[in-house]
């Protein structure tokens, strides 16, 4: 082992080829604590190490180890956390995400369509700084041998879409393009057959060179924010307790279940399906369907709703309906409708195109009629349209779009900020009004507000109770307590349910349920703790800054009058509506767009599920449901609310910067075109204008990233 | 102007070893943990199915 060590860099060659060595994964789990070389060393060494894996490998860009093992997806999570990292199993079709063929294959037509591009460019100099005759017509056939074949293999996925656009008559950006690229390396071909002055090869190759990056971005950036969202989506419990027979719980995943099973629903966790007690009463948190905050009383017999978090002592369901037929997948259904009309928005590009490429055509198509008209040379006036459709192609403008997103979404990343829709940027830059849940988006559960109150000695026996607990009202507790220091407390254990009990200085201590609400109890002296809602950090912030850039706020909520008054007040929002049904919510969100305004919602619950697909653009936190994530355009990766305002700034560049690149591209054209219509353009010209206008697109782009 | 018969097809054979080069970078997964590839480099250890 010294000699492999004597050379660390000697050792990435034999681990490049491993990763082709190892055996197809057959499970992936997402890592998301990985962060460098030495996570990446104690992971795949502490795996090596374990007696039925046979290979892991670490990918820490998108933080997953991929292994090949016969130990099940438990008995992996297990040795993980004692390693010391969270992991997550990823569903089957996440990991079929992972090799994309699409961003291969089209990686490979831009390779291609570069490798040709830089060899035709090399022999047009030749033509360019005078060569003629012969010498001249063996480089223009050179240059077909290379170009043909590149430009039929590049070329097709604007072929295949162009294709695809005319076929139900419709003209979109691809359209202008193939027909360029085509009719460039027709015309080109047949000059250069002929001992003709000019050839567009290189003009051809390149068009196809740069659109093709524009492509791969677009691509891209939308791959990565799929997977990445339906990795949000695998992390959701798939699993849950059937009780078999003798009465035994046994972990099956969620889609095994069936109606009339009998299903353990263990404290904290979600009810998987919908279904009745068989209990004598259960306790369940219901604010995703109702936004109601305060825990709900179950009775034996009644129903209960998949989604629901048990409170309470763990009880037992008896399945009535599963899978798709739960509440939660009915509601998810409801809101692919609304989700269709807003798929149907169009997007910058779109409406350039709408107008570009049928202006570009008639134009090509005028300057041949008029040069024909005037010259009577058929030859020389196709040579002119043809100049005229590769000038003024839109290489700018299929770039200028792709790459302002590219660069504004990879920025939104690092912010925390994971962005679903292509055309989500456009949508937020034009709302006029931002929509807020309350429960679960601009507040959080806590106990702050009681706990603060507590005295010094009492709040380090709360702290030394809470930490044995991982329930969530302890970790909320917990949190609260910071600053504290734990006393001695011994003999601590919780009752599921009740709460933790413990013993301090000769007192029997507890903190849980009791008659009023979640109280502290030192032997016989009784500290009621307060459970309230505190603000999301950075709430404040995001609601007053949002306002400094024009846009109304307005608080919604299905919570009573008045506590939504004092967090709206503490907000700062004077637009306020309370006790809201889920349909309401999704009325007053029609009702603005109807009133001329757009706005943009953030919620979480179900309850907001609606509301987010019916707004202009739409936004959740990671902690939302799945139907609100899905039905969200995008997603807050991160607790605090205080970059919201950077989004919409950065939403905002975005759009003002492609209209921009827009500009810069109709600015070259219009230099460039009249020199094409004159009859003037060389292929010198068009080279020079098509590759510089990119250019200055691709840069200009990057400026985004530097929004503040 | 003989000369370019030879540099003409030279010229491409090495612009073709490029892209094959590049061909096979993409077929064999090298884009795919690019983060984890430059971190990879500065471990001082033997990969760990190497020791032994």
């Amino acid at each position: 082992m010294s000699d492999a060590a004597a050379c660390p860099a000697c050792n990435t060659a034999p681990a490049a080829l491993r990763v082709a060595e190892m055996a197809a994964p057959n499970m992936t789990l997402s890592v998301p604590d990985v962060h460098c070389a030495a996570c990446i060393g104690t992971i795949e060494r502490g795996l090596a190490q374990v007696a039925g894996i046979d290979a892991a490998r670490v990918n820490l860009t998108q933080k997953r180890v991929a292994l090949h093992t016969a130990l099940g997806v438990d008995q992996i999570v297990d040795h993980l956390a004692r390693l010391g990292y969270r992991a997550f199993p990823l569903d089957a079709d996440v990991i079929a995400s992972e090799t994309d063929p699409e961003a291969r294959d089209l990686a490979l037509r831009l390779g291609v369509a570069g490798f040709a591009m830089m060899n035709v460019m090399l022999l047009s100099v030749a033509v360019w700084s005078g060569a003629a005759d012969a010498t001249r017509d063996l480089f223009h056939l050179i240059s077909a041998a290379i170009a043909v074949p590149v430009v039929g293999f590049s070329g097709q996925p604007f072929f295949k879409s162009a294709w695809s656009a005319l076929s139900v008559r419709r003209l979109n950006m691809d359209v202008p393009i193939s027909l360029a690229i085509l009719l460039a390396t027709c015309m080109s071909v047949y000059e250069s057959l002929n001992g003709g002055h000019h050839a567009y090869f290189d003009a051809g190759l390149s068009l196809t060179f740069f659109l093709l990056i524009g492509r791969f971005l677009d691509h891209r950036t939308r791959a990565s924010a799929r997977s990445a969202a339906r990795e949000l989506a695998a992390l959701e419990t798939r699993t849950a307790e059937r009780l078999d027979g003798q009465g035994r719980a046994i972990t099956v995943p969620i889609t095994e279940l069936g109606v009339g099973d009998v299903i353990l629903v263990p404290t904290g966790a979600r009810t998987p399906v919908d279904g009745v007690l068989r209990g004598t009463h259960a306790l369940t948190d219901r604010s995703f369907l109702t936004g109601e905050s305060r825990p709900v009383t179950t009775a034996q017999g009644d129903a209960l709703s998949a989604g629901e978090i048990n409170l309470g002592p763990p009880f037992h369901l008896r399945a009535t309906s599963v899978g798709e037929d739960t509440t939660l997948r009915r509601m998810a259904r409801l809101v692919e409708g609304a989700e269709n009309a807003r798929n149907r928005y169009t997007s910058l590009a779109d409406r350039a195109a709408q107008v570009y490429a049928p202006a570009v055509h008639l134009l090509a198509l005028l300057a041949f009629v008029a040069w024909v008209v005037i010259s009577g040379d058929v030859r020389f006036a196709l040579n002119v349209a043809i100049a005229v459709l590769i000038i003024t192609c839109p290489c700018a403008l299929g770039l200028a779009v792709p790459a302002v997103s590219t660069a504004a979404i990879g920025k939104l990343y690092e912010l925390g900020f994971l962005v679903k829709s292509g055309t989500a940027l456009e949508r937020l830059a034009e709302v006029d009004g931002v929509i807020f849940d309350k429960t679960g988006t601009v507040t959080l559960p806590g106990v702050a507000e009681g706990v603060s109150a507590l005295p010094e000695r009492e709040r380090g026996i709360a702290l030394a109770l809470t930490q044995s607990s991982t329930h969530p009202v302890s970790r909320a507790v917990q949190l609260a307590l910071e600053s504290a220091l734990p006393r001695p407390v011994a003999c601590v254990y919780e009752v599921t349910g009740e709460g933790v009990h413990g013993r301090f200085g000769g007192e029997d201590v507890f903190l849980g349920r009791g008659e009023s609400g979640l109280v502290l109890r030192i032997g016989a002296e009784t500290f009621p703790l307060l459970q309230d809602e505190s603000l999301r950090p950075g709430a404040v912030e995001a609601v007053s800054e949002l306002a400094g850039l024009g846009l109304s706020t307005t608080l919604l909520t299905g919570d009573t009058h008045e506590r939504t008054a004092q967090v709206a007040a503490a907000l700062g929002i004077e637009d306020v509506a309370a006790e809201i049904s889920p349909d309401a919510k999704h009325y007053l969100v029609e009702a603005r767009r109807e009133a001329g305004h757009l706005s943009a919602m953030v919620g979480d619950g179900l309850n907001d599920t609606a509301a987010l697909a019916a707004a202009h653009a739409s936004i959740a936190p990671s902690s939302a449901m799945d139907a609100s994530r899905n039905a969200a355009d995008i997603v807050l990766l991160r607790d605090g609310l205080d970059s919201l305002p950077r989004l919409v700034r950065i939403a905002r560049a975005a759009t003002r910067l492609s209209q921009q690149n827009f500009a810069i591209a109709t600015a070259y054209n219009a230099v460039a075109v009249p020199i094409a219509l004159l009859g003037y353009a060389t292929p010198l010209i068009a080279a020079l204008a098509m590759s510089v206008s990119s250019i200055t697109v691709l840069l200009n782009a990057l400026r985004v990233r530097s929004t503040r | 102007m003989n000369v370019l018969a030879f540099l003409i097809p030279v010229s491409l054979i090495l612009g073709g070893l490029g892209l094959a080069a590049f061909i096979w970078t993409i077929r064999s997964g090298q884009y795919g943990d690019p983060e984890g590839d430059a971190a990879r480099i500065l471990m001082d250890d033997t990969p760990p199915d190497a020791r032994d």
